[in-house]
């Protein structure tokens, strides 16, 4: 005979504004099997707690009903109290009051009865709930981390310094980044290179990381802890290992007009190239869309001056595989493409550009070597106007949310002008300045107040190059309250800071989830901020949404600590929700096989006492299985159930309905 | 035979006679009949929707349901304002059954939403495609334009289609069908003073001087639009503006569908453009 407890909570108003919680408490109390029936503020607390436990073991409960929020907030919560009262954890379950009751309804009659009806079925199921173990698995204790930039970097070290392996794959020839695109960094100046290139070389000289740059992930199966993941090795056609590095390839290289990534299209790199000379691996890597050699057969002049023979004109893509036991996600972004502002020339005009031109143009390494000179006709510009917002929080045409760094690193080009160019006016034009951060205000108000940036509170309607080359900035000043012209020599726009494209493609391979705006999902904004819905995916840096270099450092540490938490058990306890085959009563007609989308279930032969096979049937493997039903749906003759959710159990909840 | 239903408006039987001139002239040497609706009534531009939101609608309305009374399914307004009104009004027809309702009650007119409303850019590519393309046999020997929206042939959501409101393109292909060249410019969509011509001229004086001085630095022989609002302040206003002490300008202003008539080959006179303020005729001779 069931004996049930039922145990309602208040969730403080958000349940018992809406439900009466008393009246729900009354109605499961008649149910049968029904022996306790108790309601509380907040059965999540440790007094709430307290009550589960103490039932339990003085009513000697054989199932347990929690009616309260989502279980995916609290399951786990309720579980692990059931079982330090020495229940079996399965043996309770959750209706959900919240998500799927108080928080949808509005009458509090009918949302009472709703309720009622989700305890009672759930007092069904758990009456049908076996006990089940958890299913234990081996942990592979090694990272792969996606993104070679400052965060992906930053959660390599951290994970390498805890002394596990990690795998770091990066799809340039170089790891870096944006950040080694960069001047300098706000709000304290120092050289972006100065910081990271230390950094950059640390990560590829520690014993416990394998980095692979020209790499892409090409597919990823398996789960928690045995992660098992495709890298496309794109072909280098230069062999790394017997490359020296010297440069006398792309000093000669013919080919020489190719806009440079690394210099945001301001100066040219040659088909067989290394990003910037800080690279690492500093060894080059041939564009095969550009090169002379593989497009049209004829030239071959780097292989004639290479001398250590380190080219390979036959060098092919090559697909690797590694196991991993989690996966550390730090694609970054990408700046918005503000050619569809019409009316800031609609990326046509020269010296309208974005703020990483302006970054390689302020930079030492860059090309110019420092020196602010615009790209039309290579001037120093007197009067230049930056533009924030450019995308940014324009639900229209560009994106709905602001893109946090604009404020802060167009203060800094401000400054960095205006130390560069003594005589030249930065004007700026913004809607807010948000310069939440240590140090940032205070930033800000030295670009106005020691260095004379002009802010301007108000939007540029129209930029547009006059015929005598001037660039005529059109704006309202809303704190004058008038319009303004003013003639500019160069136009800086803070583009919106949007995910990689192509971002999309590789949450669906880890099965993780992205927003309307295309950044990953965490698992809960406030308490899970690095972790996925997907278990072992965490999340570091601007993949997840815009940051700077102090908050994608931040999150790429807290992903780190993440893993080596992973890591540090030799197995992983998972939910038994597995599909179980019954075996007298399968054909073997392996529909199941084909629809398993996880490659679960196999072939298995059952043999006599004497080695002969006398039936074949499908079995699942437990450690591969995720619980997702597939098969139990297209089972033919009903011999699968999931553990947890049987036919049975799913059958008389809908029976107790009617 | 191709019929579209023709609504001149107020300009077209005054300041703006060239371009109703030279729609007709047009039409014809493509082959489509413009059919006027009959008993058509003011727009309510300009005025209207500052005085009364109701009328504002009220009055495209009746003009619609005239129309499509008529058996009319697409109508060509000219003039930017009128196709501004009445698109506008259709859109706004669309979106709410309860604003269809209440013009039904004040007109005492039905009107199913079946009428289209092309403006002048639209109309000039319907006839490119009905034919007119292969009738363009005296082009114009890459007589550099500047091709002119104004506010209305560029803006309004779900209004104006097919072309970017900043950065529109939308005269192109009619104008290099005809044989222009056309010069890359800045002010294609600024403000040319619009109605103020008459109530604050001087502000008229101001913009318009702006945007003619912008088509001559870059290269233009001639601005086209085909707005005759626009034509008039940029035409009619031009002597002012050169006695204002601006400019000093002399660039004509020509009406696409001047601009068409000519490599069409119909006789200048017939297409009015013997009546500008701004000698228009140097312009002829530069069709082959």
């Amino acid at each position: 005979m069931a004996r049930v407890g039922v145990f309602i909570c208040h969730c403080g108003e958000n349940i018992g504004r809406t439900v009466d919680c008393p009246a729900v408490t009354e109605a499961a109390a008649r149910l049968p099997g029904v022996v306790e029936s108790v309601d509380y503020k907040y059965m999540c607390s440790d007094p709430g707690q307290q009550m589960i436990k103490d039932a339990i073991k003085e009513k000697k409960l054989s199932g347990v009903v929690v009616a309260a929020c989502s279980p995916r907030m609290h399951e786990p919560t309720f579980r692990r109290a059931a079982a330090e009262a020495g229940l079996n954890p399965f043996l309770l379950e959750m209706a959900n009051l919240r998500e799927h009751c108080s928080w949808v309804h509005e009458d509090r009659g009918e949302a009472t009865a709703k309720a009622i009806d989700l305890v009672r079925i759930m007092v069904e199921k758990v009456k049908r709930n076996a006990k089940l173990h958890p299913i234990r698995v081996p942990v592979e204790p090694t990272a792969l981390v996606i993104g070679g930039g400052i965060a992906g970097i930053q959660a390599a070290l951290d994970i390498a310094d805890g002394g596990k392996k990690v795998v770091l794959v990066e799809r340039s020839p170089s790891l870096g980044g944006h950040m080694a695109r960069l001047s300098e960094t706000f709000p304290t100046l120092d050289c972006s290179q100065c910081i990271l290139t230390p950094r950059m070389v640390e990560v590829a000289a520690h014993p416990n990381v394998t980095i692979m740059t020209y790499a892409e992930v090409a597919k990823v199966d398996g789960f928690v802890g045995n992660f098992e993941v495709t890298i496309r090795q794109k072909a280098r056609y230069v062999d790394p290992a017997t490359c020296t590095g010297c440069g006398t390839c792309y000093q000669k290289c013919p080919s020489k007009k190719i806009p440079s990534e690394f210099d945001a299209g301001l100066a040219n790199r040659t088909a067989i190239y290394t990003p910037f000379p800080q690279a690492v691996p500093n060894k080059p890597v041939i564009d095969a869309q550009h090169c002379l050699m593989l497009t049209e057969g004829k030239c071959g002049v780097c292989a004639k001056v290479c001398p250590t023979g380190a080219i390979n004109f036959e060098d092919t893509d090559r697909e690797v595989t590694v196991k991993v036991g989690a996966i550390v996600v730090a694609t970054g972004f990408e700046l918005w493409d503000h050619s569809a502002y019409g009316e800031y020339g609609a990326g046509k005009i020269e010296d309208v550009i974005d703020g990483f031109q302006f970054e390689r143009l302020a930079s030492a390494g860059g090309p110019t070597g420092g020196e602010i000179r615009r790209p039309s006709d290579g001037k120093i510009p007197k009067t230049v106007v930056f533009i924030q917002c450019c995308g940014s929080r324009d639900e229209k045409r560009g994106v709905p949310y602001c893109s946090k760094i604009c404020c802060m690193y167009t203060a800094k080009h401000a400054i960095l002008y205006r130390h560069k160019v003594h005589d030249g006016r930065a004007i700026v034009f913004y809607m807010d300045v948000r310069a939440g951060g240590k140090g940032y205000d205070e930033f800000v108000r030295r670009a106005i107040e020691a260095d004379g940036a002009e802010y301007v509170r108000g939007r540029v309607s129209r930029v547009y190059r006059r015929a005598d080359g001037k660039l005529i900035v059109r704006g309202a000043d809303t704190l004058a309250g008038q319009a303004v012209t003013i003639e500019a020599d160069l136009v800086v726009l803070a583009d919106a800071i949007v995910p990689r494209t192509g971002g999309n493609e590789l949450a669906q391979m880890l099965g993780i989830a992205y927003d309307t705006n295309g950044f990953y999902s965490e698992a809960h904004p406030k308490l899970r901020p690095v972790e996925t819905a997907t278990a072992g995916v965490f999340l570091a840096g601007a993949c997840q949404s815009p940051k700077d270099i102090p908050d994608s450092v931040a999150q790429a540490s807290a992903a780190a600590a993440k893993a080596l938490g992973l890591f540090s058990q030799p197995e992983l306890e998972r939910e038994p929700i597995v599909a179980r085959v019954n075996e007298e009563m399968c054909v073997h007609c392996r529909a199941c096989i084909k629809a398993c989308p996880y490659g679960a279930i196999e072939d298995y032969d059952i043999k006599d006492r004497k080695g002969n096979v006398v039936r074949t049937v499908a079995r699942v493997n437990e450690g591969v299985c995720q619980g997702c039903g597939t098969c139990v749906a297209v089972c033919r003759s009903g011999s699968i159930d999931l553990d947890g959710f049987t036919d049975e159990q799913i059958l008389v909840q809908i029976a107790t309905l009617e | 035979m191709t019929t579209i239903g023709y609504y001149p408006g107020c300009s077209l039987h005054g300041t703006g006679r060239e371009l109703d001139m030279s729609i007709k002239a047009l039409a014809e040497v493509a082959g489509v009949e413009l059919k006027e609706i009959e008993d058509w009534n003011c727009c309510g531009a300009s005025a209207a929707h500052n005085l009364n939101h109701d009328l504002a609608v009220a009055l495209p309305y009746r003009n619609l349901a005239l129309a499509e009374e008529q058996g009319l399914s697409e109508i060509l307004a000219p003039c930017a304002a009128c196709f501004s009104r009445m698109k506008g009004t259709t859109v706004r027809l669309a979106r709410s059954a309860e604003l269809v309702e209440k013009m039904r009650g004040i007109t005492e007119r039905e009107f199913k939403g079946t009428v289209r409303i092309l403006s002048i850019i639209e109309f000039a590519g319907r006839l490119l495609d009905e034919g007119l393309a292969e009738k363009l046999t005296s082009p114009l020997d890459g007589l550099k334009v500047a091709p002119y929206y104004g506010c209305l042939l560029a803006r309004g959501e779900e209004i104006v289609e097919g072309y970017d409101a900043e950065q529109p393109n939308g005269m192109d292909a009619a104008l290099r069908a005809a044989g222009c060249e056309i010069v890359p410019w800045n002010f294609a969509v600024e403000c040319c003073g619009g109605g103020f011509s008459m109530s604050m001229t001087d502000a008229v004086v101001d913009l318009s001087n702006a945007i003619l001085t912008d088509a001559e630095q870059a290269g233009a022989e001639a601005i086209v639009t085909g707005c005759p609002m626009c034509h008039s302040n940029l035409d009619m206003r031009q002597r002012t503006i050169n006695e204002a002490g601006l400019g000093p300008h002399d660039l004509p202003i020509v009406y696409l569908s001047e601009i068409l008539g000519l490599a069409a080959g119909i006789e200048p006179e017939r297409l009015g453009l013997d009546r500008h303020f701004v000698d228009a005729m140097r312009v002829v001779e530069r069709s082959a």
